[in-house]
């Protein structure tokens, strides 16, 4: 792994859909931050990620990534945008982790498929290197997501939502590979909404609602002021119309 | 047994339609398992109308040859794949209702073409004719078979990467609508090298029913690619001496064999089949 470099963002402005998602964010992850990226539903933080990887144009503004090109930064897309009843193995899934290095034509090595397998018990997954993805249920499939980062090895990565329906158990599993990555000082960001998570794991937040309204230490970023304005507080109890007779 | 399946092999004819359809079988139905995994069965509809005008285009302008009618199929095809692909992504609309809408109007454009010229056979156009392959026809199948295992094999990784997961293959090595436009030119090669022994609403038949059916036979993409080609070499061989005895079109004939195996492998291939699953029986 090469030393991520920090990533800046310069008034950077986003649009999706025909509407701005994200407006004049400025600031830069630093080399080997933990970054958790919250803010309600809508709030541009899928598109962000999209961005920084350059899948997503910018309306306005510019992100340096201080010489790293896309490949080197990984992005896990939430896990609903891929065909799971594609057929292929647990196995080669995450041997495609190395397709940024290997590119299309070089063969795949003995060692790849070794570290694939590898990566495959680093994640729980020990017995299910040759069982095909149809097979696995939401949390063992995002247990070989993880395992194809493994073999990515990237300075940077980039997780939209990795616990969404995934149980307790996984979930542990899942964040103790992150809190690894960050002790080998990989730059993360991640998107969560579980506030509780947030504030026990990452250190520092990037708080979203169109328009950025706090990015710094994780408790001042969401101090209920913060929360307020991006719209996460909970006003009032639902009251449910009645059922026409 | 010998007058029924090896002597009608003994004629010239016989021999140059199922040395073109074996060419056909090995190449045209893993591009069916890509179309099949990557949910866009619906495309080789479109394709095989899409060629048609073309087809008569070509004929038209440099009269009836194999080649002519060929480059202009190819050209209409291509037309028709990056028009339907356009219309889908511009419009925001479902692709499947423009899909449609593209290969109606095409299949009767190219009709109304056939039907102006004399001299082109509007039912061989469509449902093939095995008398009609002659060296040149023979030549053109095999060379496309050639190209398009090469080209498959070129793009191979790419394609399964970009049909799993477009966007992780975007961002590590680049380039997604590339290979997406290689796949869709090597189908399109497929669909209309196949148009003089099979017609061309039916070349496409002996592509995708193979595919459809060799998901009941492997849980690859490599094992389905090998299963499908197996399949269609099968329904090749008894469909060309099904139009032999019975003196039905080639292509029907093939695909109704082809369909067989589909069914066959629906039942009771080793994978997912109504049987094996405990649907039936």
């Amino acid at each position: 792994m090469i030393a991520p470099p920090p990533l800046r963002l310069e008034q950077v402005t986003l649009r999706h859909g025909g509407q701005v998602a994200v407006h004049d964010l400025s600031g830069s992850f630093e080399p080997g931050s933990l970054t958790a990226l919250v803010g309600p539903n809508g709030a541009g933080k899928t598109t962000l990620l999209r961005a920084l990887v350059g899948l997503h144009k910018l309306a306005a503004g510019h992100v340096d990534r201080g010489g790293l090109v896309p490949a080197d930064i990984a992005l896990l897309p939430q896990s609903s945008q891929l065909d799971r009843h594609f057929p292929i193995t647990c196995a080669d899934v995450v041997a495609l982790g190395v397709a940024g290095r290997c590119g299309a034509f070089r063969p795949i090595a003995t060692s790849v498929r070794t570290a694939a397998r590898e990566a495959l018990a680093t994640v729980g997954l020990p017995d299910h290197a040759d069982r095909p993805i149809a097979a696995l249920s939401t949390g063992q499939f995002q247990r070989v997501l993880f395992a194809r980062l493994i073999l990515q090895d990237a300075p940077v990565l980039l997780l939209d939502e990795p616990f969404a329906a995934v149980d307790a158990t996984t979930e542990d599993v899942l964040l103790g590979l992150i809190e690894a990555w960050h002790a080998e000082g990989r730059t993360i960001v991640t998107v969560l909404h579980d506030l509780d998570l947030v504030r026990a794991v990452f250190p520092d937040t990037l708080l979203l609602s169109g328009a950025p309204i706090a990015w710094g230490p994780t408790d001042r970023a969401l101090s209920e002021a913060n929360r307020r304005r991006a719209g996460l507080l909970r006003t009032r109890p639902v009251r449910l119309p009645r059922a026409a007779a | 047994m010998h007058d029924l399946l090896l002597a009608p092999f003994g004629l010239g004819f016989m021999r140059r339609a199922l040395a073109g359809c074996i060419a056909l079988s090995v190449a045209a139905p893993p591009l069916g398992v890509f179309l099949v995994i990557r949910r866009m069965s619906l495309m080789s509809d479109v394709l095989q109308h899409g060629v048609l005008p073309g087809l008569a285009v070509g004929a038209a302008v440099a009269g009836l040859s194999v080649w002519a009618m060929g480059l202009g199929g190819v050209i209409a095809g291509l037309a028709v794949a990056l028009l339907a692909g356009a219309l889908a992504r511009r419009t925001g609309a479902r692709e499947d209702s423009q899909l449609a809408g593209v290969y109606l109007l095409a299949l009767a454009l190219g009709v109304v073409l056939v039907s102006a010229q004399r001299g082109i056979d509007l039912t061989h156009l469509l449902f093939g004719s095995v008398l009609a392959v002659d060296d040149t026809a023979l030549f053109g199948m095999a060379g496309v078979a050639t190209v398009t295992l090469l080209g498959l094999a070129v793009i191979w990784r790419p394609l399964i990467l970009e049909s799993l997961d477009p966007g992780f293959l975007a961002v590590t090595t680049g380039g997604g609508a590339i290979w997406h436009l290689g796949f869709m030119a090597l189908v399109v090669l497929c669909v209309v090298a196949g148009f003089v022994a099979l017609g061309t609403l039916m070349s496409v038949g002996l592509m995708m029913l193979p595919a459809i059916a060799a998901r009941h036979w492997s849980n690859s993409v490599g094992g389905q690619a090998r299963a499908s080609v197996a399949l269609a070499l099968l329904a090749s061989v008894i469909g060309l001496l099904v139009s032999y005895h019975l003196d039905v079109p080639a292509g029907p004939a093939i695909v109704l064999s082809a369909g067989g195996t589909w069914v066959l492998s629906l039942l009771a291939g080793p994978r997912e089949s109504l049987l094996r699953s405990g649907e039936i029986g």
